[in-house]
């Protein structure tokens, strides 16, 4: 196809061609087009269809305001719906479809709704879908979903990377236009830390969009000029097609970098897009402003733009919409479009100035006093109807119409912290207000100052005044002599003698009929307005629709505008890619992992492994021929109970406690005494919540009389260390204690089972002597492995076997565990993972996270007496709430199956045989649960209210989710070992 | 000597080097480090044990300086990191222990972190990608906190913009080290 809408000039390459497609129809267009001056350039209005009555739809605006040419771009798993054709700037290659329709863009079948658009105003959702009731769900609900929502996502994995990224500066320049090029001068030039941000690839805004607005220079050059002193200072960073979509608190604004959208597939290693938080001092606005349409009969066929936009496809894209073209203004910035399209040689039919005293702007016909009040063509304009100032109508024919309703400074970054904008009836616009975010000032059309000086000028003087306040001196950038036209208009919303819908919400198909329906039916409110109606949802957020629709509210409401107000204003200013909220943090980067010593070994082992908080934990080790998980962890528990086992135990955590008052403060931690611990013991801890309930348990070694290592469990070990920097910090600053964590400095492995001895007096060095006598069961001490290496070695026990805990430097714990595994051959040594580690803990009765789960005090977990009552510590005194402490409080016992062929599920609640299943009869739950291949019977704890007087008692162990029921047996916990034989042989 | 073979944080005999046009990225296995946390009321003690056993005075929040083999980070209040050279400090805990006495707790952390050395222009424009601290503005001889893809992280700056050390959880090292590589692929 053809350029035949392409003009002369422009900043765009016309010497190199660039083929895309849109709807699968190929065309051309060249490096400096978006797709929707390429496509208007080929003669394509018809872009889209919309939300609600598919009426046909061209697009509105040059920008990111743009309600209906919305897009899909690229195709397959890159497939981006949602996308503005205004704003996506055209590639070789570029593919795009239209949305929104059943059929081809021209015949879209849901087109229908238009034919029944009286039944589908505003609320029609509350009014029609009331009865039968029964059909919300399973019928309306599923067509509603059909119909609504505008592009589909392709449902495939993006093959594309985002990335996240903090960026620094004293001053951040929001748009790069006259306003932001003159304040990014002034304070390049005074030496601050400036960032240019424009979602614009090109930099310069309307001055790249308009003629005449500097009277002794030329627009381009200045603004390359502009551009080059820029770049030229190391302190100044000029970002293009970079997005400010909010402001957040103490001077953080969101960015998103559009890094590789203008490319057919990203270079190797780049994102897509990088969302950067900018940490700013101060911030200058110059978001310029957004030119709004005026409410008639059709006024959203494809052709009927505003006149701004319009005017910039002809000057920066070369590009008209129609060879015949009519404004419709109640300004004089309307006359501009008309005069820029006829000094290009595109014929204008007429200029209707809504004002009787309309100027004569050019060599064309101005209609004063005149409305458009009607158009046709189906797909797109063709004819537009005029009543002029005398009561006659005329038609005329054209291909597309300019329409200026005036120009609404861009206010929406000013309100993101609830800010109110505030009424100018000077310029009939919305201004920002006094109570936008801390550090932001406004500058150029944003702040409602529309000619190029007064946008010049008004850019240098913020950045000034900001700088001033950080202490930063600047001096105001020369600048170039530029137009100073004041802003003449006359306010007009819509035409009132319109017969037929006329558009306010082109996206979301909100006319001026539904705002009137609104307000019929008593909906006032403006946030009532907008979720009654839907003005101003979706991707555009109503950027060209919501003020002439509170206008419209306040004429029927009888009031003035800004006694009517806006809706808050929210980020992101723009739709946003969650992909870019997410960077780097997808799929198996998601969060960062910890591996422990152990790891390289253990993947050379096959292990199976399982996330355990960010650790890669073994859980079983398969051997050949093993094919079912419990095969392998049968395995490792037998060969554990009956030789001598190994598991890497470094993710518990460790922490190293010195001080002056290490003792005193540990004593103050846990609940049970540490005061007293002779140097060279272990001791079991328990510490409390300040409530009362249960935080953590674990051991705590005292290798010196000021110096312990307390070991936390493996998901609790920061959150203990945070409770007991508070302690520190806070609760006692007066102790001289001070805390590190040393969780990964040592590889530790515990070594159990009845030969654990024999394999670890092969690793210790011969002058360590670790028999019973010398190093009994909770000794500990720093001793030295394989010939000399400092480690320290720990006589605890998890699994109930005779067992020790063996610490040395991570750097040796791949080569500690080879070691081991070397030394423990002869005994058939075996690795086991936490599922063996958890079975043994189960058969012990220790208990583990499933107990500590927050909701269990020391009395429950049968530690009651662990409490000390001579000394104070954390929790021990609401430790004794009456509520705590009932007859029937829970106690951690254990159970079996009556049926050893039955499975003891962890989670199932417990009822007396005979009660009724409910939560009123409820006597407690099952924690923990495993298979036993020691017992060979499945086996629980659990929670049982009295518990520990309930031995022998048949129970019933309730899984109402998956429909089971088991008898049990209330047993004692310590299925294994009950006297703690094994662990002190 | 003992009979056990040391790996690096990356899991490697040899410590890990990439090379990238702007930066090179080194894991520096040769690091013995202690902590120092200051005693109560040890002041003045601390600062004399201090320089008798590292050569310099506890150096001030948010610095490092290096005096002949070892290097003292400050790492909060009252708190530092003294690094050198394991091949000849592997017990620098124990001679810093000894030295300084009970006028502050040494622990060992020779393993609990890994240590990569960056060098190259690309430095500035990496770190923009992973932490939220401002490294431009960093000085030759500072040192900041900052969590980096998650990770809590020191980093010291030797050259302006240009040569940074990072010191990160050893757990997490190849984590810590996907995100320095993965950043230098976006910035570059």
């Amino acid at each position: 196809m053809t350029q035949d809408n392409r003009l002369s000039g422009g900043v765009i390459d016309q010497t190199t061609p660039l083929s895309f497609t849109f709807d699968g129809k190929q065309y051309t267009g060249h490096p400096g087009d978006t797709l929707s001056s390429a496509l208007l350039a080929n003669g394509v209005r018809l872009m889209g269809r919309s939300f609600k009555y598919h009426r046909p739809r061209g697009p509105l605006s040059a920008g990111a305001e743009e309600p209906n040419a919305i897009v899909t771009l690229r195709d397959g798993a890159r497939a981006e719906p949602n996308t503005r054709a205004t704003t996506a700037e055209l590639y070789e290659g570029l593919s795009a479809k239209s949305q929104s329709r059943i059929g081809s863009l021209k015949f879209d079948v849901m087109a229908i709704n238009d034919v029944m658009a009286n039944f589908l105003t505003a609320g029609f959702y509350y009014k029609t879908f009331m009865w039968p009731a029964a059909f919300w769900e399973k019928i309306y609900e599923p067509i509603i979903r059909n119909a609504a929502g505008l592009g589909a996502l392709s449902k495939q994995a993006d093959p594309d990377s985002y990335d996240k990224g903090f960026l620094h500066c004293d001053l951040l320049v929001i748009g790069a236009g006259p306003a932001g090029l003159a304040a990014a001068l002034t304070a390049g030039r005074a030496g601050a830390e400036v960032i240019l941000a424009d979602d614009d690839y090109l930099f310069g805004g309307r001055l790249n969009a308009e003629t005449g607005l500097l009277t002794e220079q030329n627009q381009a050059d200045f603004v390359a000029a502009s551009l080059a002193e820029l770049a030229s200072m190391p302190n100044v960073r000029c970002m293009n097609r970079t997005t400010i979509i909010g402001a957040f608190d103490h001077g953080i604004y969101g960015a998103v970098e559009r890094v590789s959208d203008h490319l057919t597939v990203p270079a190797d290693g780049k994102p897509r897009q990088i969302l950067w938080r900018i940490y700013s001092q101060r911030a200058v606005l110059c978001a310029g402003a957004i030119e709004r349409p005026i409410g008639f009969t059709n006024n959203d066929r494809p052709g009927i733009m505003q006149a701004g936009a319009i005017r910039a496809y002809a000057n920066r894209w070369a590009v008209t919409p129609a060879q015949k073209i009519a404004i419709f203004t109640n300004n004089d910035d309307g006359h501009r479009t008309a005069h820029d399209l006829a000094a290009k040689g595109v014929s204008i039919a007429a200029v209707i100035d809504t004002r009787p005293d309309a100027p004569q702007t050019g060599d064309y016909n101005v209609m004063a006093g005149a409305q458009v009040i009607n158009t046709k063509g189906r797909l797109g304009l063709k004819q537009i109807t005029v009543a002029t100032a005398d009561g006659r109508t005329q038609k005329l024919a054209c291909g597309a119409l300019g329409v200026s309703g005036g120009w609404n400074p861009n206010v929406h970054i000013t309100c993101h912290q609830r800010g109110r904008p505030q009424w100018d009836e000077s310029i009939a616009a919305f201004v920002p207000g006094t109570t936008g975010p801390d550090g932001l000032v406004v500058a150029g059309a944003a702040k409602g100052i529309f000619s190029t000086h007064g946008a010049l000028e008004s850019g240098a003087a913020a950045a000034q005044a900001a700088l001033a306040d950080i202490g930063i001196k600047a001096s105001i950038a020369k600048l170039p002599v530029a137009e100073d036209a004041p802003v003449a208009i006359t306010p007009f919303w819509h035409v009132a003698a319109s017969k037929g819908r006329a558009w306010l919400d082109q996206q979301n198909d909100v006319t001026v009929k539904d705002v009137k329906l609104a307000h019929k039916e008593n909906f006032h409110s403006v946030e009532h307005l907008k979720r009654y109606t839907t003005l101003g949802m979706a991707t555009d957020q109503g950027k060209t629709s919501n003020i002439s629709g509170l206008a419209i509210m306040a004429e029927l409401a009888g009031k003035s505008i800004p006694e009517v107000g806006t809706t808050i204003f929210r980020p992101p200013y723009t739709p946003t890619a969650i992909g870019a909220f997410g960077g780097r943090s997808r799929g198996a980067d998601f969060r960062p992992v910890r591996l422990t010593p152990s790891h390289k070994w253990a993947t050379e082992q096959n292990a199976e492994f399982v996330e355990v908080g960010m650790w890669m934990r073994a859980q079983w080790f398969p051997r050949e021929g093993e094919t079912h998980w419990r095969q392998s962890v049968d395995r490792e528990v037998l060969a554990t109970r009956q030789s001598v086992g190994v598991c890497d135990v470094t993710t518990l955590g460790k922490i190293d406690v010195q001080g002056a008052d290490a003792a005193t403060f540990l004593n103050r931690i846990y609940a049970n005494g540490f005061a007293k611990l002779a140097v060279g013991k272990t001791r079991y801890g328990l510490m409390l919540r300040e409530d009362g309930m249960v935080m953590d348990d674990g051991t705590t070694a005292r290798l010196g009389e000021t110096h312990f290592v307390m070991t936390t469990t493996t998901a609790n070990a920061v959150g203990v260390f945070r409770h007991m920097e508070f302690a520190r910090q806070c609760l006692w600053p007066d102790l001289d204690v001070q805390i590190i964590s040393t969780t990964e400095a040592w590889a530790q492995f515990a070594v159990a089972g009845p030969n654990a001895r024999k394999v670890l007096e092969k690793i210790v060095d011969p002058e360590f002597d670790i028999s019973n006598e010398a190093f009994p069961f909770m000794a500990c001490g720093e001793i030295t492995v394989c010939g000399g290496l400092r480690a320290r070695l720990f006589r605890i026990s998890f699994s109930g076997e005779l067992a020790y805990e063996i610490a040395v430097p991570t750097r040796y714990g791949d080569s500690m565990i080879r070691a081991i595994m070397e030394a423990g051959e002869e005994f058939d040594i075996t690795p086991y993972g936490t599922e063996a580690l958890g079975v043994m803990r189960i058969e012990k009765g220790h208990a583990a996270g499933n107990e500590l789960n927050g909701t269990t005090t020391a009395l429950n977990l049968g530690l009651g007496r662990m409490v000390s009552k001579t000394k104070d510590s954390i929790g021990s005194i609401l430790s004794e709430r009456d509520g705590l402490n009932t007859e029937d409080a829970f106690m951690q016992v254990g159970f079996k199956p009556v049926d050893p062929a039955d499975d003891v599920v962890a989670g199932s609640h417990l009822m007396r045989v005979g009660d009724p299943a409910n939560a009123a009869n409820d006597q407690g739950y099952i924690t923990s649960a495993a298979y036993s291949p020691i017992l060979q019977s499945s086996i629980g704890i659990g929670m049982l209210k009295n518990g520990g007087e309930r031995k022998g008692e048949i129970i019933r162990a309730m899984n109402p989710l998956e429909g089971r029921e088991v008898m049990v047996e209330v047993v004692s916990a310590h299925f294994v070992d009950p006297e703690g034989e094994r662990l002190r042989a | 000597m003992h009979n056990l073979s040391p790996l690096t944080a990356l899991g490697s005999d040899t410590p890990h080097i990439d090379e990238f046009d702007g930066i090179t990225i080194t894991e520096v296995a040769d690091k013995a480090l202690a902590s120092l946390a200051m005693r109560h009321d040890q002041k003045t003690a601390f600062t004399r044990a201090c320089k008798a056993a590292t050569g310099m005075a506890p150096v001030a929040p948010g610095t490092f300086a290096t005096s002949g083999d070892i290097t003292l980070i400050a790492t909060g209040l009252d708190q530092w990191m003294a690094a050198a050279p394991s091949q000849s400090h592997e017990l620098l805990a124990s001679m810093l222990a000894s030295k300084i006495k009970a006028t502050a707790s040494i622990t060992e952390q020779n393993d609990g972190w890994v240590w990569f050395d960056l060098e190259g222009p690309l430095c500035a424009a990496m770190f923009e990608r992973l932490c939220a601290a401002n490294m431009r503005a960093m000085q030759a001889g500072d040192v900041t906190r900052t969590a980096i893809d998650h990770l809590g992280c020191f980093v010291l700056c030797h050259q302006q913009g240009k040569k940074f050390s990072v010191i990160g959880p050893r757990s997490s090292a190849q984590s810590l080290h996907h995100a320095l590589i993965t950043a230098v692929h976006s910035a570059s």
